[in-house]
């Protein structure tokens, strides 16, 4: 692919291979709460296509509704964006997706969009293995309607107001595993390096990637007796790995040191380096990765970094054996059949 | 064997209806009658005489009572009649109810062990030993329950005159291709003609002779029309969700697509089509592939189009375009769901919360099945918005005859889409500007390259460049717009058909209803009343409906619902005028008959 548009870099920034520099990868301001987690998300969104030197006006954007959903007007202003209904954002990538499938597709959503009105939605859009990176900023909060409980919230956790969340949580990592999804990661706003390593990597994956980021709510979800507060969640945190990703070049050859570092190879030809911190954890056995998730959320532990991958699986226009071209520039001459097979198919019905 | 009752003459002495009546079959649904009985309307269609069938079927797979009506008319009304002339009866469950509703003087062809001569002396029985016919010429006795069937097909051929080549070409047109099957059914269709031959005398009730008015007709049903239209309009992307009776549009569709949507190069499909996992995921594909620049569609019914109402507000508000199509059914709730009905006029017309009007198409025909769904596409793209074809049960799942389709020969209209060099050229582009005044703007569509013509889409207040607004002006600013470009739309839709007899009096009507109006408008005539009649095709109402409301003194509005819900449309459109509006309705799940039509409209007119 190549791009028209001709970058104009400020004199001393640096740009990435399409000259681009990290300024036009930027959106609108934030009208997010100051210090909401969903800022340090959007920021490793626009470095890691910055550094992935992603074409913006392949760049879709697609949301449903909450704070999460109203992020994508804050990045990536040269890609479409479509901020639909609530808990819908996953049929609205999957038409998008198949309307055109050379665009690279970005979902944000919340705990409350994703796990309570749109787990139908999130369920199948995994299912089909859309390609698009299904960005859930979980909170475990309603955050834009003043701060509720979500489905993600632990059993036991209080609301500010003293409420005592009643319910088991719903781990999207585990369910999108239990699906067949090939690229599940979780990550936390506050470990920018890690989320921005897990997002590289995902923009070179071809089907659906789940990356479940907690983000605190830093207005309605932040005190002590919070399992999603700041402090609580970074004296939670392990980190499973050292990430690297290196994206597929046809004229570098990149070495991978060799010894403890696991490598997975996409389709394109990119690598994912995988250098072990949590011993024993091997990101490519499903089910050792659920018994492992399963084990850390007992003890009250997010287990962060890419969880699972399997990068063999093909996404949905490929399922569908769908032609190369976008289907929503297809041609009349190709699209319509001709006055010679109408009167085949009539003769049919005579 | 017991067939010493022959079919007698018509009782009264009453003349021979020749191409002119109605046959019922009773049957049980998962027998293979629907098989039996299409090939017996083929049969009387392959004869040259006007033919249509209404398939009443319960919401079940196998085991319920099912009634088949076939209507033969020289005329060529193609209405259900209420009245039939003659019945035949297979279901035991069913058949004392039958032979009570029955019209006095019909020709009775039963199963004999039923015994149902005894039950009423003013109709014509004719017991047939349908177990010891079908035991003699079907080897198999798995398949008895299915080939049953055709021997009734059998007799009814031998006393309605049916030539009984022209049955085993139906059956051989029915079952394509299935050597065996078609060599199985034609054997017990022979068997029941022989043994009706041998056994009884004839008849002179009703016959079919041979005409040539069907001569180089199709026999179709409006979902496979609506699929064809969509075919050649080139829809690209479709997410449904199955169900009844809007789920054959979308499986005919797949089949043409198998064959006609591959990329003749590399044998890749043209189409994607995706099964969702219910109708508001498929609302959503629809909309976003049809804003991402592709041909949508989706295909459902009433309680499809309320899960999908939330969505459609939002294409309307955002202005994605996408093409609903609704094949109407007996509501509200799960209702009556493999019954007609033309309920959903005003969930159609202003589907979602919040002010929103849609272009609605309602085809009457099979060649407006057809062409509607053609030109769906054009006007969701040109308009920029979700566009509904409304058709129904009767439309969409009965068979029935049509001239066959001319060719769209109409190039696509794609509508207001800057490319990257249009864009490159527009100094102050806005996705939401109207620049032309009909309240159309101009979009653009995702990876489009150069820079340019990005934005993002809210169902948000916005303003006319697409950014997220609150105020008073930028809200009111696009939802007149919008209201403007429902304005527009007048002038796009397809006008209404004229049936004029020089009457003040009007009749309109519209979808299914139109040939129950039409025969109903001979049969008032005949008795001296004379009226106008206006066949609506869509909405909004153009300047010619207009002018039908304002000159005619009463128009009387016949439609297949409870409410009168048109003809609230046209109380509300047309205040001035409300009074002039009288409701004509049938609702009672089945396609409405001329009678009803005449009857109601004579009762006002002596009021």
């Amino acid at each position: 692919m190549t791009t028209t548009t001709s970058a104009t870099p400020a004199p001393s920034a640096p740009t990435n291979k399409l000259g681009f520099t990290k300024q036009d990868y930027v959106g609108s301001k934030s009208t997010l709460c100051a210090g909401c987690g969903h800022d340090s998300i959007t920021a490793q969104i626009i470095n890691a296509a910055f550094e992935s030197s992603l074409e913006g006006y392949r760049v879709t954007k697609y949301s449903g509704i909450g704070c999460s959903s109203k992020t994508p007007a804050y990045f990536i202003n040269q890609g479409w964006g479509f901020n639909s209904v609530h808990g819908r954002m996953p049929s609205i990538a999957t038409g998008a997706s198949l309307a055109n499938r050379t665009l690279i597709n970005i979902g944000v959503s919340g705990d409350g969009d994703s796990m309570s009105i749109g787990m139908g939605q999130f369920v199948h859009a995994v299912r089909r293995n859309i390609p698009m990176i299904y960005i859930i900023e979980d909170n475990g909060v309603y955050g834009l309607t003043k701060g509720q409980f979500s489905a993600t919230a632990d059993k036991g956790s209080h609301l500010k107001s003293g409420a005592v969340n009643d319910f088991p949580s719903i781990d999207p990592c585990t369910l999108a595993i239990e699906l067949g999804c090939g690229f599940v990661a979780r990550s936390f706003s506050g470990n920018p390096k890690q989320l921005n390593a897990i997002l590289k990597a995902a923009f070179a994956y071809q089907g659906t990637v789940v990356l479940d980021v907690i983000s605190p709510c830093v207005t309605f979800n932040n005190h002590d007796a919070s399992t999603r507060s700041y402090k609580h969640v970074k004296d939670h945190d392990f980190p499973l790995h050292d990430l690297g990703f290196i994206q597929y070049s046809e004229v570098e050859e990149v070495d991978i040191p060799a010894g403890e570092t696991e490598i997975v190879t996409f389709p394109d030809g990119s690598k994912v380096s995988i250098k072990a911190i949590h011993e024993g954890y091997e990101p490519t056995d499903r089910f050792g990765a659920m018994k492992a998730i399963h084990e850390s959320m007992a003890k009250g532990e997010f287990l962060t970094g890419l969880l699972y991958i399997n990068p063999t699986q093909p996404p949905l226009p490929e399922v569908l054996n769908l032609v190369d071209e976008p289907l929503a520039t297809l041609g009349e001459d190709l699209l319509k059949p001709s006055p010679a097979e109408l009167d085949k198919i009539m003769q049919a019905l005579m | 064997m017991t067939a010493a009752l022959a079919a007698p003459s018509p009782v009264g002495g009453a003349k021979t209806r020749i191409n002119d009546f109605s046959i019922q079959v009773a049957t049980v649904n998962g027998s293979g009658s629907q098989t039996a009985n299409t090939v017996l309307l083929r049969a009387i269609f392959q004869m040259g005489v006007f033919v249509s069938g209404k398939n009443l079927f319960p919401s079940n797979i196998a085991g319920l009572p099912t009634w088949f009506t076939i209507r033969a008319s020289a005329k060529g009304y193609v209405a259900r009649k209420a009245s039939n002339e003659m019945l035949i009866l297979m279901n035991p469950e069913t058949a004392k109810e039958d032979i009570a509703k029955a019209d006095p003087g019909a020709l009775v062809i039963y199963d004999e062990p039923l015994q149902l001569d005894k039950l009423r002396s003013d109709l014509a029985y004719t017991p047939v030993p349908f177990q010891k016919l079908v035991t003699a010429s079907c080897p198999e006795p798995k398949l008895h329950k299915l080939v049953k069937n055709m021997i009734y097909v059998g007799v009814a051929a031998r006393l309605l005159g049916i030539d009984m080549e022209e049955v085993k070409k139906a059956i051989a047109k029915q079952l394509k291709g299935k050597a065996k099957a078609i060599e199985l059914n034609q054997t017990a269709c022979v068997a029941g003609y022989d043994w009706a031959m041998e056994n009884l005398e004839d008849q002179d009730h009703i016959k079919v002779v041979r005409d040539n008015k069907t001569q180089g007709l199709i026999i179709i049903d409006g979902n496979e029309a609506c699929a064809l239209g969509a075919l050649f309009a080139g829809v690209t992307v479709v997410g449904w969700y199955p169900i009844t009776p809007a789920s054959s549009l979308v499986e005919t569709f797949i089949e043409y697509a198998e064959e006609y949507r591959k990329d003749p190069k590399t044998g890749k499909s043209t189409v994607a089509i995706v099964q969702m996992e219910d109708e508001l995921a498929s609302a959503g594909v629809v909309l976003s592939a049809g804003w991402a620049g592709a041909r949508s569609m989706t295909s459902t019914a009433g309680p499809g189009v309320s899960l999908m109402s939330e969505f459609i507000g939002l294409g309307y508000y955002v202005e994605a375009p996408g093409v609903f199509f609704n094949v109407a059914r007996t509501g509200p709730s799960t209702g009556l769901p493999t019954r007609t009905q033309q309920s959903d006029v005003e969930l159609c017309a202003k589907c979602s919360h919040g002010d929103t009007l849609h272009v609605n198409l309602y085809p009457g025909n099979m060649e407006e099945c057809f062409q509607f769904a053609y030109d769906a596409f054009d006007l969701a793209e040109r308009f920029q918005t979700p566009i509904f074809v409304v058709t129904d049960l009767d439309l969409g799942m009965q068979n029935w005859s049509s001239k066959p389709f001319a060719y769209p020969s109409k190039p696509y209209d794609r509508g207001k889409v800057l490319n990257q060099q249009q864009l490159a050229e527009v100094k102050d582009w806005g996705r939401y500007k109207d620049v032309d005044g009909d309240g159309i703007p101009y979009r653009t569509l995702p990876g489009t390259p150069g820079g340019k013509g990005a934005y993002l889409t809210r169902g948000s207040g916005h303003n006319a460049y697409a950014q997220y607004s609150e105020k008073p002006e930028d809200y009111l600013e696009v939802m007149d717009r919008l209201k403007r470009k429902y304005e527009t739309a007048k002038s796009h839709v397809p006008g209404p058909v004229f049936r004029n007899q020089g009457s003040d009096k009007g009749v309109l009507a519209f979808g299914s209803s139109d040939p129950a109006v039409i025969e109903a408008q001979d049969i008032l005539a005949e008795g001296g009343l004379k009226t106008d009649y206006l066949r609506l095709r869509a909405l909004p109402f153009t300047a010619e409906v207009d002018a039908f409301v304002k000159e005619k003194k009463v128009v009387y509005v016949v439609e297949q619902n409870r409410d009168g819900q048109m003809a609230n449309l046209f109380r509300e459109t047309y205040p001035e005028h409300a009074t002039k509006f009288k409701s004509v309705l049938h609702y009672d799940g089945h396609a409405i008959d001329a009678k009803s039509v005449v009857d109601q409209i004579t009762a006002f007119e002596q009021k």
